[in-house]
């Protein structure tokens, strides 16, 4: 058993389907369907919340090791079973999940009135495949939660989203699709290669240096879309701006995340040669990633798809952090991920609370809003600060630890790290002058009301987990510290014994 | 001679005859009574086939092992769901004559005897047994000039079909001296026991099987036939002979042919190409519900034969659960179109299921499960039906037909999505009218399976396992 002494992670996983079922069973007439439907799963939510803060608790810190595991059989025959567990890696990640969701619930409280009991079916099973994605730890329940998560976002941009979010749905939907059926392929291979796709046991077992090549383009191929990498970015400033504000702060809080968690769990681990081999390919993908969607996003008018291309360009510092593959970077990227997180969820936040009073997105029909609202400018600012990467809030430690792992490995590499941090100090204070400063050119925008209640609750946990992370961001690294070293070194081990086996 | 062995069969005919006989006399119209009997019969012979013992009989003309009752069995279950389909269905239309779940039953033993075939002989009364009742439903609308044109067509391109099997197999026959799979098998071990007469009479074999199974480039009249044919014998159509088809093409190319893998199966990977890529980009522009299904089951044996192509037990074993799976799949989503109605009249325009998300929640959620399992995503069945056979291409090393198969798999997902973006994003155009309860039994329990079967695969894993080991031996 594990050390929650009852199996947590299928609780934490699957409790939202429970809260699903209750909402689909629902009956009466509109009004009290959309009711109970909300705060059902915003009950659900926050009890699944409150369970994973049991992870946070109870987390051995010191061990590298999978904790929490629980093991079923599945398919024995077949080297498949159930198998869910997380280390220092995934375990912030859940946590990452299970705390937007309420918070995205909350945000959608008024700003969805169609079709409300569908909607929150939708995030409610989102929320499941999301956490069973990272608790994963058998490569075919991984592959099942990634490829499900489709479905609940596909229906989440198609439904309710903008006025073009048939095309963003359908790009998404085949865009990741794409990706991720030639991975398939790769983990059938391992699959075959290994007789088991339980992901402890395949990473003791070594993959030939001549598979490695193919299987690692096949992984590129599904966690470079869903990372987004440049080139194959262009699906997620579609998705972005068609998607409705909590639609957008899960696809840039988690989803996101999953392809680079997926180069953290699969890529680096299994296939250490390849992964340094290529790793120069990385760098020059992410840098072109950083600086190209800089320029772009100083561009936009549209103040969704200017956050979209900077979450491109943040991730892009991920990636590089990643492949430097030593502790710095590896730290600071997983540290970018879980700000970038936060940070991004709530900057969309932000844009929906403007959104929601106007309906519009275009960043000139804004002006002065300061002026109005200055509860509002005051968190904005906190946000736009942090995605800046301002020193004492969240971004900026993760930004950081990944320059000093890059300068270790090329000092150019960090140069394109570092230019993708100036010019988003430039994009983001640009987008702030124009909305909140200046005359206010717009009578209607007069009448704007501050913040109400509801949105002092969604933004309050943000606030304070940006400070937290850029206050005190040991408490978080903390968690990840062995695990990465770990992971490092088991790295150097492999590629030694590959340079033994070749000479 | 023990005939006791083919009791299944035997009781499907008795039975059938009895019914057919029970339907005639009474002076009224006797369409629900018979339906029901015919679906209790199937039923019977289900049991009786689960229950059936392993080995030959007839002169070694019928074979029991437990391939054959694993196919048996999902025909048997897929022909009474076939039934169910079009209980409402022929009531509404006027063609609730009690011929109908007659002649669904017949073609149902004519499919259990192809199954059980283990000579070329009762191979070809088997086939021609489920064939001539598919022609007669195919034009049961008699009045209807598209059933009638669907049952010509199909009548046609059958009967060549046929002939070209015929001709094969007494080319083989010629040839190898004998009809009986067993000793076919021993005279194609021998080292000079393949002669350039037998591969001819082996390809029009497959070629005969491959438009029975509507593979490319066999597959002309499907689209002409799914859409003319009455859209519960559409159904059929797409399930019970498809079974019965794959079935019999697995046995005969493993089983008596195995010694001429070398020679089949470039053909067999050829046919799961062509049909995996037709049935990818020719479904994208159709905006008729049956013909896109008729494409879309053409795209579905191309993935099953890819089990075949691989002839290994793997392979095959991803064959069976395929089909398996994508018989009640298709089940389903023909029991989705089935109860498309408005104001009284059947539709099966893909427009006409706009806004269905709103209009009928329960039906769409059920039509958006299948359409999500037929484009192969977790964690709906259709995902491990491909997860499967993938398998056995990956380790067989067939990298193209594993690398096409993906590929086309995410261009077909495009024409799925595109019916569940109708029914969800699309504005409601009118009402269609409430399922009846049969067809929404039907819709429930195919939508439970595929939702959930990713619960307990075990048993149907290993009972594809078994029967691929019978095969195998």
């Amino acid at each position: 058993m594990n050390a929650a002494g009852f199996p947590l992670l299928s609780l934490v996983t699957f409790l939202p389907l429970a809260g699903a079922l209750i909402i689909m069973s629902v009956r009466g007439d509109e009004e009290v369907v959309a009711r109970n439907a909300r705060w059902t799963a915003l009950w659900t939510s926050l009890i699944v919340f409150l369970l994973s803060l049991i992870l946070w608790a109870r987390f051995d810190q010191s061990s590298a090791a999978f904790q929490f595991e629980e093991k079923l059989a599945w398919l024995p025959e077949f080297g498949v079973g159930y198998h869910m567990g997380v280390d220092g890696i995934s375990v912030l990640f859940v946590l990452l999940s299970t705390a937007l969701t309420p918070l995205c619930i909350l945000a959608s409280w008024e700003a969805i009135g169609t079709r409300v009991r569908e909607y929150m079916i939708a995030f409610l099973v989102l929320e499941t495949m999301m956490v069973g994605m990272f608790a994963a730890l058998d490569f075919i329940v991984f592959y099942v939660f990634f490829e499900a998560v489709l479905i609940p976002m596909f229906l989440i941009i198609g439904v309710w989203g903008g006025p073009r979010r048939v095309y963003a749905a359908f790009k998404f939907f085949l865009y990741t699709l794409l990706g991720s059926v030639l991975m398939l392929l790769a983990i059938l291979y391992l699959w075959y290669n290994a007789g088991t796709t339980d992901i402890p046991e395949l990473f003791a077992q070594a993959v030939p240096r001549s598979a490695q090549t193919w299987i690692f383009f096949a992984f590129l191929a599904s966690f470079a879309v869903k990372v987004p990498m440049w080139p194959v970015h262009t699906w997620l400033p579609d998705a972005h701006v068609e998607a409705p504000t909590a639609g957008s702060v899960i696809l840039a809080g988690v989803l996101l995340k999953m392809g680079a968690y997926g180069f953290l769990r699969f890529t680096l681990p299994l296939l250490p040669e390849a992964t340094a081999t290529f790793a120069p390919l990385i760098f020059v993908l992410s840098v072109v990633a950083v600086v190209y969607t800089s320029l772009v996003a100083l561009a936009q008018e549209d103040m969704k798809k200017l956050i979209a291309y900077s979450s491109v360009a943040h991730m892009g510092i991920v990636t590089i952090g990643i492949f430097t593959l030593n502790q710095q970077g590896l730290s600071g990227a997983l540290f970018t991920m879980l700000a970038h997180g936060v940070v991004s969820g709530a900057l969309f936040l932000c844009v929906g609370v403007l959104y929601d009073r106007v309906h519009s997105r275009e960043i000139l029909r804004y002006g002065g809003v300061a002026g109005i609202m200055p509860a509002y400018a005051m968190v904005f600012m906190l946000f736009t600060m942090a995605s800046v990467g301002l020193p004492g809030l969240a971004n900026f430690v993760g930004e950081f630890l990944v320059i000093v792992g890059a300068w270790k490995v090329n000092p150019w590499v960090a140069f394109g790290a570092a230019t993708g941090m100036v010019l988003g100090a430039g994009y983001m204070l640009y987008l702030y002058r124009r909305v909140s400063f200046g005359k206010i050119t717009r009578d209607d925008l007069r009448m704007l009301l501050d913040l109400s209640p509801r949105e002092y609750v969604v933004f309050a946990p943000l606030i304070v987990l940006t400070l937290w992370m850029g206050i005190y961001p040991q408490s978080f690294l903390s968690f990840f510290e062995v695990s990465v070293a770990a992971l490092v070194q088991r790295h150097e081990a492999a590629l030694g014994a590959a340079r033994l086996a070749g000479m | 001679m023990i005939w006791t062995l083919a009791l299944p069969e035997l009781v499907l005919a008795v039975s059938g005859l009895v019914i057919l006989a029970a339907g005639v006399i009474p002076k009224r119209e006797t369409f629900f009574p018979v339906s029901m009997a015919c679906v209790g019969a199937l039923l019977l012979a289900a049991m009786l086939v689960l229950g059936q013992a392993e080995g030959t009989a007839l002169g070694g003309h019928y074979v029991s092992d437990a391939f054959s009752g694993f196919m048996k069995f999902l025909a048997l279950s897929a022909a009474a769901v076939g039934i169910l389909l079009s209980l409402d269905f022929n009531e509404r239309e006027g063609t609730a004559r009690f011929e109908f779940p007659v002649l669904m039953l017949f073609a149902t033993l004519g499919a259990m005897v192809m199954i059980s075939a283990n000579d070329l002989l009762s191979l070809y009364l088997g086939l021609e047994l489920l064939s001539l009742p598919l022609y007669v439903l195919a034009a049961f609308n008699r009045d209807n000039g598209r059933s009638a044109e669907a049952g010509l067509k199909y009548f046609v391109l059958g009967a060549l079909a046929s002939g070209l099997l015929l001709y094969g197999s007494s080319l083989v026959y010629g040839f190898a001296g004998t009809t009986n799979f067993d000793r076919l098998g021993e005279a194609f071990s021998e080292p000079n026991g393949i002669s350039a007469g037998v591969i001819v009479g082996v390809v029009f074999v497959i070629t005969g099987l491959a438009f029975k199974v509507s593979a490319v480039p066999f597959h002309m009249w499907t689209p002409d036939v799914y859409e003319g044919a009455p859209t519960p014998v559409t159904a059929f159509f797409a399930s019970a002979p498809k079974v019965a088809a794959i079935a019999l093409l697995a046995r005969v190319l493993l089983g008596p042919f195995g010694d001429l893998v070398a020679q089949w199966q470039q053909v067999i990977v050829l046919v799961s190409l062509g049909s995996m890529i037709l049935g990818a980009f020719a479904a994208i522009g159709q905006r008729n519900l049956k013909r896109l299904m008729a494409y879309s089951s053409i795209g579905h044996v191309g993935y099953a034969l890819m089990g075949l192509a691989v002839g290994s037990d793997i392979g095959l074993r991803g064959l069976l659960v395929y089909m398996a799976i994508y018989v009640f799949m298709n089940l389903g989503t023909f029991a989705v179109l089935v109860s498309m109605r408005r104001a009284g009249r059947s539709v099966e325009g893909i427009e006409d299921l706009a806004g269905l998300g709103r209009t009928d929640p329960v039906t769409a959620m059920w039509m958006a499960v299948f359409m999500f399992s037929m484009a192969g995503i977790p964690p709906l069945a259709g995902f491990f039906g491909k997860l499967y056979v993938f398998l056995a291409a990956v380790q067989g090393a067939f990298w193209t037909l594993a690398v096409v198969g993906v590929l086309t798999s995410v261009v077909s997902a495009y024409y799925y999505l595109r019916i569940v973006k109708v029914m969800y994003f699309d504005a409601p155009i009118g009402n269609l009218d409430r399922a009846p309860t049969s067809l929404t039994m039907v819709m429930a329990g195919t939508g439970l399976f595929t939702a959930f079967f990713a619960l307990w695969p075990a048993p149907m894993l290993a009972a594809a396992q078994a029967a691929a080991a019978a095969l195998l031996g």
